[in-house]
């Protein structure tokens, strides 16, 4: 306070010390400061101006704020139905040839003819056949001598884990026992039990148990187990569409029954957690923005995109520049055949449709399968080359107008030496122009690499550019469902070329002289 | 003014014979073209020839066998004569491709064209004549805005709300699904309702430039000592404006406006190519991601002259409507 009050007075005294014809009594400002003052008195101008800041600034330091990379993926865990089994309940006679002896095909067939008339023999061959009832979907055939051919029948013995195949005699006797509703039966000498779920014991353990359904794992590698085909059967006889089964392993998973009466098969679907790729995840406290069809962060990918969207329009807008310059300065300040072939060559290029140039070129390199990196390289390049024509018109038309000038012939008259005329004098009275100028086309450059990028032909992957970002709302899925993903973007890309264009119009305003504000 | 118009069109013929040089040896230079793609597909068919046989055969068929300067001049040759050979994408001659698409284009940018003009002059004079005010913030930053939109961007933006949200209108094509059942009338009808996103989407993107320009000038006009004048003698403000200042705005605008003419002929590329509008657009861009050379040389020759004849056009309009400037 103190302070302030002193420092008031003795403004206030100084003022008063002048004489009045004092020159310091009068305010001078220099031109670049006249220029500043102009430009922030523009209100549409320092909100660009803001808004570049503000574009800068989240691009720039936000990519190395975020605690996350740009291409960095991110997971989360979904529960899928998978196929898992199919079930289906055998309808088919099955058979089992007894040791030594031979049962092919024609016979299996002669058999179900014989089988289809109902009658129980048949003759192949001048050989007889008998066929004899076991038990219910349980048959043998014998020679007319005695002799067992073979069994056919229709409830599966399966063997249980780990155990050898029952011989041929277990099969049928077990066979025997189950469809005739026996709980024991004597085979190769041996006593085995049969419980009321089909298992076949010997002696307390388990060789083999038999039952109608046929549980085929729909993927490789998967191996039912008993235990899981028991509890199934258990859901498929109470119909229940749903059941929940613990693994050996101790994994709960839910499986669903659905049945589809045409091919007559339960098919058996498992719920199961799996670890992906957080693909369009929703904004979330660690994901503000969600995540992309990558499982990549969005603000991160739009932060680190909005660098590669503002560098691009740099580097382009340089190149521009640079050969803008030197070909407009060449041509205005030598004039002659020159000046009328770097015209000519400028007028080439104001007609050649760069747009069109660019999309064949990026198909090209698409073609080539360009590495993304150098791709970028080649896009500001072309974007550089292509745009330096109107840039050259215009420094060549200030340079044509100031050369005519006095001041200029007054340098002449001073004996300045030409490259000091033409640095000292000549350029520093083009900038103005020439900084509104590229002002503007950083915007213009901006959204030109944007729309290319759109199309897939200029920022590529790995690499997020706005453009790219947006690209996602070519699958309309995306663009009606997840707005998160492509509207921040497009908000970011208009903010920052709005942002160039005020500032460039505020400029071309406060460059201006005849602006009386 | 004869002979200036015919030294700028001697002119032009020669920037158009560098130009298509230019355009025809890029697109010869570049790997990857369509016949090495075809090359490729037919050399993996079961029993065929090797990849280098075919190339060479279609290579000969194509024409490409032969250099590139000798190409050019071939090329020219038949373009010189009106054969402008058949589009490889299409499989139909270049022309009969170039006159199915190109009237839609060329409605879709002459309504939008009226459409600016009739938004943005108004506008833009309002905005001149009450400088600085909020008006002209508003309309300035409107005006900004627009140019400042990718195209892309609101034309889905547009799409988003009133296709998919509020379903007024298709996402995508030019007609509807049940378009072969409609009368004639119905038809048109039908069209004009799936060129409206398109046609908004042009509108607001190009509009912005026309209204600052309009705005500059009429500032720069109103800046004029006759405008002074008028108002010194007592002129009412309402005729200052509209009879005194409007009438020199309009120089530069019938320059501007007159040489964008011959660019309703060139198709807004990205606006159909997202709209899926089969104008002259997104038709040589099919044709450019495919490497059809024929359609695309003569695509892009067909925008240079229509660039060189907006030039040309306005700069003789600026001679025609404004008696100070003499060409020559």
């Amino acid at each position: 306070m103190e302070n302030e009050k002193l420092t008031n007075k003795a403004a206030e005294s100084n003022e008063e010390n002048y004489s009045l014809n004092d020159d310091r009594r009068v305010k001078v400002l220099s031109p670049g400061a006249l220029v500043a003052k102009r430009f922030f008195r523009n209100r549409l101008a320092v909100m660009g101006l803001i808004m570049l800041a503000a574009m800068f600034l989240f691009s720039f330091l936000g990519g190395l704020l975020m605690p996350y990379g740009q291409a960095e993926q991110f997971y989360t865990y979904t529960s899928m139905k998978k196929e898992y089994v199919g079930v289906t309940r055998n309808e088919d006679l099955r058979y089992a040839v007894a040791d030594d002896q031979e049962f092919g095909m024609i016979l299996q067939a002669q058999f179900m003819l014989a089988y289809g008339k109902g009658v129980d023999t048949f003759s192949y061959k001048d050989v007889d056949y008998t066929i004899t009832q076991e038990g219910e979907d349980l048959y043998s055939i014998g020679t007319a001598d005695g002799t067992l051919l073979a069994i056919a029948y229709k409830d599966i013995v399966n063997t249980a884990d780990g155990m050898p195949d029952p011989s041929f005699t277990v099969k049928f006797e077990a066979l025997k026992a189950f469809t005739n509703g026996k709980s024991s039966f004597t085979a190769d000498g041996a006593e085995y039990t049969l419980d009321a779920e089909g298992n076949i014991l010997s002696g307390g353990t388990e060789i083999g148990y038999i039952s109608r359904f046929v549980v085929a794992p729909k993927e490789n590698g998967v191996v039912i187990t008993r235990d899981f085909k028991e509890r199934l059967e258990e859901a498929l006889a109470t119909d229940d569409p749903e059941f929940v089964y613990t693994g050996p392993d101790g994994e709960e998973n839910t499986y669903y029954i659905s049945y589809d009466g045409g091919t007559k098969v339960w098919s058996v679907k498992q719920e199961t957690r799996t670890y992906v790729y957080d693909k369009y995840g929703r904004p979330s406290k660690a994901h503000p923005l969600g995540t992309d069809n990558n499982g990549m962060d969005m603000l991160v990918r739009l932060m680190y995109g909005g660098r590669v969207s503002l560098l691009i329009g740099f580097i382009v807008v340089f190149i521009e520049t640079f050969l803008g310059v030197i070909m407009g300065g060449i041509s205005g300040y030598f004039g002659g055949w020159v000046d009328n072939l770097i015209m000519r060559l400028v007028d080439i290029f104001y007609c050649i449709p760069s747009m069109p140039i660019i999309i064949i070129l990026g198909a090209t390199m698409d073609n080539m399968q360009v590495d993304p990196q150098i791709r970028m390289l080649y896009l500001m390049l072309i974007l550089g080359f292509l745009g330096w024509a109107g840039i050259a018109r215009l420094v060549r038309g200030q340079i044509l107008s100031l050369r005519e000038q006095e001041f200029m012939t007054a340098t002449e008259a001073c004996g300045i030496s030409v490259s000091r005329r033409i640095f000292r004098h000549l350029i520093p009275n083009v900038i103005p122009q020439l900084i509104v100028t590229c002002t503007m086309s950083l915007g213009s450059t901006i959204i030109t690499e944007a729309t290319l990028s759109f199309l897939g032909i200029g920022v590529k992957f790995p690499f997020a550019s706005w453009g790219n970002i947006i690209s996602d709302v070519n699958n309309s899925f995306v663009m009606t469902n997840y707005w998160f993903i492509w509207i921040p973007a497009g908000i970011c890309l208009m903010i920052a070329v709005l942002g160039f264009n005020f500032v460039g119009d505020g400029l071309r305003d406060a460059f201006d002289p005849k602006m009386k504000r | 003014m004869r002979t200036y118009i015919v030294k700028r069109i001697l002119i032009s013929i020669v920037i158009l014979f560098f130009v298509t040089l230019i355009i025809y040896t890029l697109m010869r230079c570049l790997p990857g073209s369509y016949v090495e793609t075809m090359a490729m597909q037919l050399a993996t068919a079961p029993g065929s020839k090797p990849y280098e046989e075919w190339i060479a055969q279609l290579n000969a068929a194509y024409g490409l066998d032969l250099p590139i300067m000798q190409g050019y001049f071939q090329w020219l040759g038949e373009f010189l004569r009106g054969n402008f050979g058949d589009s490889w994408k299409f499989t139909v001659p270049v022309i009969t491709q170039f006159k199915k698409v190109i009237g839609v284009s060329f409605i879709m940018g002459a309504i939008s064209l009226v459409l600016e003009l009739v938004i943005a002059i108004p506008l833009g004079i309002i905005a001149a004549t009450k400088q600085y005010s909020k008006t002209d913030y508003a309309i300035s930053a409107a005006a900004l805005a627009g140019i400042s939109l990718p195209t892309f961007f609101f034309a889905t933006l547009l799409k988003l709300i009133f296709a998919v949200k509020l379903g007024w209108f298709d996402t995508h094509g030019l007609v509807g699904r049940n378009f072969a059942q409609l009368t004639t009338s119905g038809q048109i009808l039908d069209m004009a309702h799936h060129l409206v996103l398109p046609i908004v989407t042009l509108t607001v993107i190009s509009v912005g430039s026309l209204m600052r320009y309009t705005r500059t000038n009429m500032l720069e006009v109103l800046n004029a000592d006759y405008i002074r004048t008028a108002r010194a003698k007592g002129v009412s403000e309402h005729k200052v404006i509209y009879q005194h200042a409007f009438r020199n705005t309009l120089i530069p605008l019938v320059t501007i406006v007159g040489g964008s003419l011959p660019g309703l002929f060139s198709g807004a590329l990205i606006t159909e190519t997202i709209f899926s509008i089969p104008g002259i657009g997104f038709t040589s861009y099919q044709a450019m991601t495919a490497g059809d050379i024929p359609f695309t040389m003569f695509y892009l020759t067909f925008i240079a002259i229509l660039t060189l004849a907006g030039n040309l056009l306005s700069d003789i309009l600026y001679g025609v409507v404004d008696p100070r400037v003499r060409l020559a």
